[in-house]
Parts: structure tokens; C-alpha cells; sequence
């Protein structure tokens, strides 16, 4: 569904990734794991368009996402939930998954796809008209979460849902996640708490200083003796 | 009542009415500054234009005056996007003091073209409406018109930005500008469209004006400082902000024109002005 072939990036002469290549099938769920610095943050940014690539070629669905600027990715159908969730504090949550189906093909179907989204999160119905930025931590992800999935995108892209949350509620995130796995996404998640990550993804990439230092299934990352010496703490 | 407070009553009614346009103009200028993030220093300058239309369309050309007003609000909503493509989209990424000199390059190339096509003469279109008599007070019916025109563009405005898709939009830009490609919302239609919608209110502001006063190539001058005191006077950006300062700002006029001169009351105001910047620079409705 999504490949990158040979893809670099970076900020202004500085380089961020190096020739980073990945695959996701349609229907799987994908992690990509990795310290602070990594460039995890970086390679979401450059599939959903918000940074270009420097070089290298990204193809989603047999067509090339190379050139192509963020809103014409969203419409190609790849939803980005950015880090920090980056909601607009001052809009309503009812506000925020407007704009999330601004596009003129999720317009159409806004009526059906909030009631869908409120479904899949009844406590956003509760608090539909409340200003975003005044949700608990939780709460947030889930309207993060509920806009990106109000464009209908194929592919979802996740940075560190939990990041920033109580033990409790990241556990609650990733349940979410699992939903959102089972209602038929196919899902590339970035995250730093990699025992929870492998346990709900397909497969997993290891991202150190900029480049894929290895790749596997879920099973294959937890039981390598690396992964378990320099990022569990076994 | 004595007759002062007759004419005291009269000048804070024309002070209401004055505010109102004024809070169109501030509303237009705000929006501009609030999604785009640049202030358009020759904002006056549009309602002039927008004035010189009407006039052309309606005294030379003999249009209906409905429809002289209609083909002015169009045509500065066109001249807005044409400002935004041609001046603002190219420096979009630059200082913010190399905008300020752009749009304020802009106000000195509109009146110089004004006076170089029109003259410096002063024109009126010669519309005379009547006055209305209310007990012992007299109301401009102008001045009236204007004030309720102005309010609905005002609500309209406040409808359009709290119902629409594009409206909503262009209030969430001003949070996050970075994510709104995430969204699906190229950046650079929303630009042009509010670049628009600034003109319109302009064009608006221009028919309301017309009816009032004479058109020159400087009328702009009238106008456009007391707006940008206004705008910052609410606190830029702030829309509600902006519309509760034009009225302080016309009632002080108003009512320092009253008990002293105009001259003096617009040195009043622009003391309160400079008063309130001590006490509240982050605008009037800041916390
Ligand atoms: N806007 C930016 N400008 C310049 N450098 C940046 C920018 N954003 C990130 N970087 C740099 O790029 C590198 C990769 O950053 P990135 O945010 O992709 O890491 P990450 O793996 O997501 O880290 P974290 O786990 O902390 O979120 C870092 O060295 C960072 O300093
Ligand atoms: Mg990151």
C-alpha cells in the first residue's frame, strides 16, 4: 500500500534521515520504534507531506507522493495524527472534527462519519461543544485520533499517542488503538513504549540516528537480544 | 429634559452610528491580521477605491445605486485577492517589517493613483436622504443605515466564521498554521478567500460611507488611523475585541465633539489611546 524507497530528509543542511526504506501492506498494523532524536517524528512528516524529502521516492497505492503537498496527500487518503496532537485549543471538539472532514469528498459524509467517530468515543459526545484545550490529557488523543479519521483515510499515521499520559490512560490509548486496527485501518504508529507497541502491531522498524538499523515481526523485535538489552531493560 | 441633554442623547446616537462602520472596518482589518498574519497598512485606502467605484458606477455610468453598491463590494473583494497575489503571496515568508513596508507602499501608490485619475477634487453622489425626526432629536437616516448595515455584515461575518467550513478554518489557522495540510486545507486558498472577504467588508464599509461624505484621494486618512487604533486598541487579531473598541473610540469622538470640537475630541481619543496602551498593551479584552 505505502513504500519508501531510499528516502532522506532533514532541516535546512542538517539531515535527519538517511536512505530509510519501508514497506506497509494493506490491513497491517506497522511500528516504528526508536530513541528521542531518532527521526521517527521526521518520517511521518515526510509521508504526510508537511517536510519534503531531499531524495528518494514514496509511493502510496501505486502513485507518487514525491511532490505532492499535505492536502493533496490527505485527499490520496493517509490521515496523520502529528506528536503532541496539536489540537486547536480554541475550537469546540465539534469544531476540531470539522475541520478534520474539511475536505469537499468528507464534507459530504460529515453527518454519518462524526456520528461514527462519537460511537467510537462516546465521551467526546459529552463534551462535543467544550474548547479542545480544555480536555483531559486522554481526551485530546481521542479528538486527535477522531479528526484524523474523519477524512476516511486508508492509512493512519500515529506519533506517540501516549506520549505525555498517565499509565492508566496510555494503557486506554492503546486499546484505542486496537479498536481502530479492527474497524479495518491499516496503521503505521510511532512509539517509545515498545513492550505495549509490539504487542499490538504486525510488524516493527528500529529507527537509530536517521536509518533503519532493523526490521522485523512483532515476535521477531521481542525476542532479539539488542532490542532487549538497550531498549526493555532485560 | 433640557435641551442639553437633547444634544448630548443626539451626539452619543451618532456616536453609536459612526461605530458602527468603524467596527466593520476593524472587523475586515482584524480578520486579515488574525488568518494571514499580515496588516494591511493601506486597508482605508480600499474603502477609498471602493467609494471612487460607487461613485463612477452610480453618478457617471447612471447605475441603479443597489447595484453600483453590489459591483463595489465585488469589485474591492477583487481587489483584496489582487493585493494578496500580487503584493502579500510573494513575500509571505519574509519579515514582518518588509509586509508593513508593502501594504504601506501600497496606501501612497492608491492615492497617488487616485489623484492622478481623479483629481483631488472633492465628489459626491449626490444622494440626499432624509433626516428623521424623534421627538426632539434628529437622526441622519444615513447614518442609520449605515449603523444597521453594519451590524449585519458584523453578524453575517460572525455566522460565516462559526458555521462554515471555511470559516472554521480560517479560525483555526491562526492557532496552528503548520497542521492545517494535515487537514486537507491548502493554505493558500484560504489566504486569497479571507484576502476577499477583507475586501468585501471594505467595499461595504465604502458604500456607507459614500453616503456620508465626499469622496477624495485622501479620505483613506479619515479612516484608517482611528481603525488601526481600534484594532489594536482590542488587541489585534481579536475580533469581539476590536468591535467593542470602535464603539468606546466613536462615543469618545462623539461625545468629546459635543462639549468641545471635533479636533479636540479626536485628540482625546487617541490620548485614551495611548493611555490604555500603558495599562492594557495587550489589548482591551486581553486576561
Ligand atoms: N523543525 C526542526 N528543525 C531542525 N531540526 C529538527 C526539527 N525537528 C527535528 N529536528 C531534528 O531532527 C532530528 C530527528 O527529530 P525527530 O523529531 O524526527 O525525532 P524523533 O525520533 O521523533 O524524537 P522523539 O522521540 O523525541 O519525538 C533530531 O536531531 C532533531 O533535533
Ligand atoms: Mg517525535
Amino acid at each position: 500500500m505505502l513504500s519508501l524507497r531510499r528516502v532522506s530528509a532533514g532541516y535546512g543542511s542538517f539531515r535527519a534521515l538517511f536512505d530509510v526504506s519501508l514497506e506497509v501492506a494493506a490491513g497491517e498494523a506497522i511500528g516504528v520504534v526508536g530513541p528521542n532524536g531518532a527521526g521517527k517524528s521526521t518520517l511521518m512528516r515526510v509521508i504526510s507531506g508537511m517536510l519534503r524529502s531531499s531524495s528518494g521516492e514514496l509511493v502510496f497505492e501505486g502513485r507518487s507522493l514525491t511532490r505532492l503537498p499535505a492536502h493533496r496527500i490527505v485527499e490520496a487518503g493517509i490521515a496523520h495524527v502529528p506528536e503532541h496532537r496539536r489540537l486547536f485549543a480554541k475550537l469546540s471538539v465539534e469544531e476540531n472534527l470539522r475541520i478534520g472532514a474539511f475536505l469537499p469528498q468528507a464534507r459530504r459524509h460529515y453527518a454519518e462519519r462524526s456520528e461514527w467517530v462519537y460511537a467510537l468515543f462516546p465521551r467526546l459526545l459529552e463534551r462535543r461543544r467544550q474548547l479542545a484545550g480544555t480536555l483531559s490529557g486522554g481526551e485530546q488523543q481521542m479528538v486527535a485520533i477522531g479528526r484524523a479519521l474523519m477524512s476516511k483515510p486508508k492509512l493512519l499515521l500515529m506519533d506517540e499517542p501516549s506520549a505525555g499520559l498517565a499509565p492508566l490512560v496510555v494503557e486506554q490509548v492503546f486499546n484505542l488503538v486496537r479498536l481502530i486496527r479492527e474497524q479495518g485501518f491499516t496503521v503505521l504508529i510511532v512509539e517509545q513504549n515498545l513492550q505495549q507497541v509490539l504487542a499490538i502491531v504486525d510488524r516493527a522498524y528500529l529507527l537509530e540516528v536517521g536509518r533503519i538499523r532493523l526490521s522485523g515481526s512483532a515476535a521477531e523485535l521481542k525476542d532479539n537480544a539488542m532490542i532487549q538489552q538497550a531498549y526493555m531493560g532485560l | 429634559m433640557t435641551r442639553v441633554d437633547i444634544f448630548l442623547l443626539e451626539a452619543v446616537i451618532n456616536g453609536i452610528l459612526l461605530g458602527g462602520v468603524l467596527a466593520l472596518l476593524a472587523l475586515g482589518l482584524n480578520l486579515i491580521f488574525g488568518v494571514i498574519d499580515v496588516v494591511w497598512i493601506c486597508y482605508a485606502e480600499l474603502v477609498m477605491c471602493g467609494m471612487y467605484m460607487l461613485f463612477w458606477l452610480h453618478v457617471f455610468f447612471g447605475w441603479p445605486i443597489l447595484l453600483a453598491c453590489l459591483a463595489a463590494i465585488v469589485g474591492v473583494a477583487g481587489l483584496g485577492a489582487l493585493l494578496h497575489l500580487l503584493v502579500i503571496s510573494p513575500i509571505l515568508g519574509s519579515a514582518p517589517i518588509n509586509q508593513l513596508l508593502a501594504t504601506g507602499g501600497m496606501l501612497f501608490f492608491l492615492q497617488s493613483l487616485a489623484t492622478l485619475l481623479f483629481g483631488t477634487d472633492f465628489r459626491n453622489i449626490g444622494l440626499r436622504l432624509p433626516v428623521i425626526e424623534l421627538g426632539d432629536i434628529f437622526i441622519s437616516y444615513s447614518r442609520l443605515l449605515a449603523f444597521g448595515t453594519a451590524l449585519i455584515g458584523a453578524i453575517a461575518l460572525y455566522l460565516f466564521l462559526s458555521r462554515t467550513y471555511l470559516g472554521i478554518a480560517m479560525r483555526a489557522i491562526a492557532q496552528d498554521r503548520e497542521i492545517m495540510g494535515l487537514m486537507g486545507v491548502d493554505q493558500r486558498r484560504i489566504y486569497l478567500t479571507t484576502s476577499a472577504v477583507g475586501g468585501a467588508l471594505a467595499g461595504l464599509a465604502a458604500c456607507l460611507l459614500v453616503l456620508q461624505y465626499d469622496v477624495h484621494p485622501f479620505i483613506g486618512l479619515s479612516f484608517g488611523p482611528i481603525t488601526f487604533m481600534i484594532c489594536v486598541l482590542g488587541g489585534l487579531g481579536n475580533m469581539i475585541g476590536g468591535f467593542v473598541a470602535a464603539f468606546i473610540m466613536s462615543q469618545i469622538i462623539a461625545i468629546g465633539g459635543y462639549y468641545f470640537s471635533i479636533e479636540i475630541s479626536y485628540v482625546l481619543a487617541f490620548v485614551f489611546f495611548i493611555v490604555l496602551m500603558f495599562l492594557r498593551p495587550q489589548g482591551l479584552l486581553a486576561r
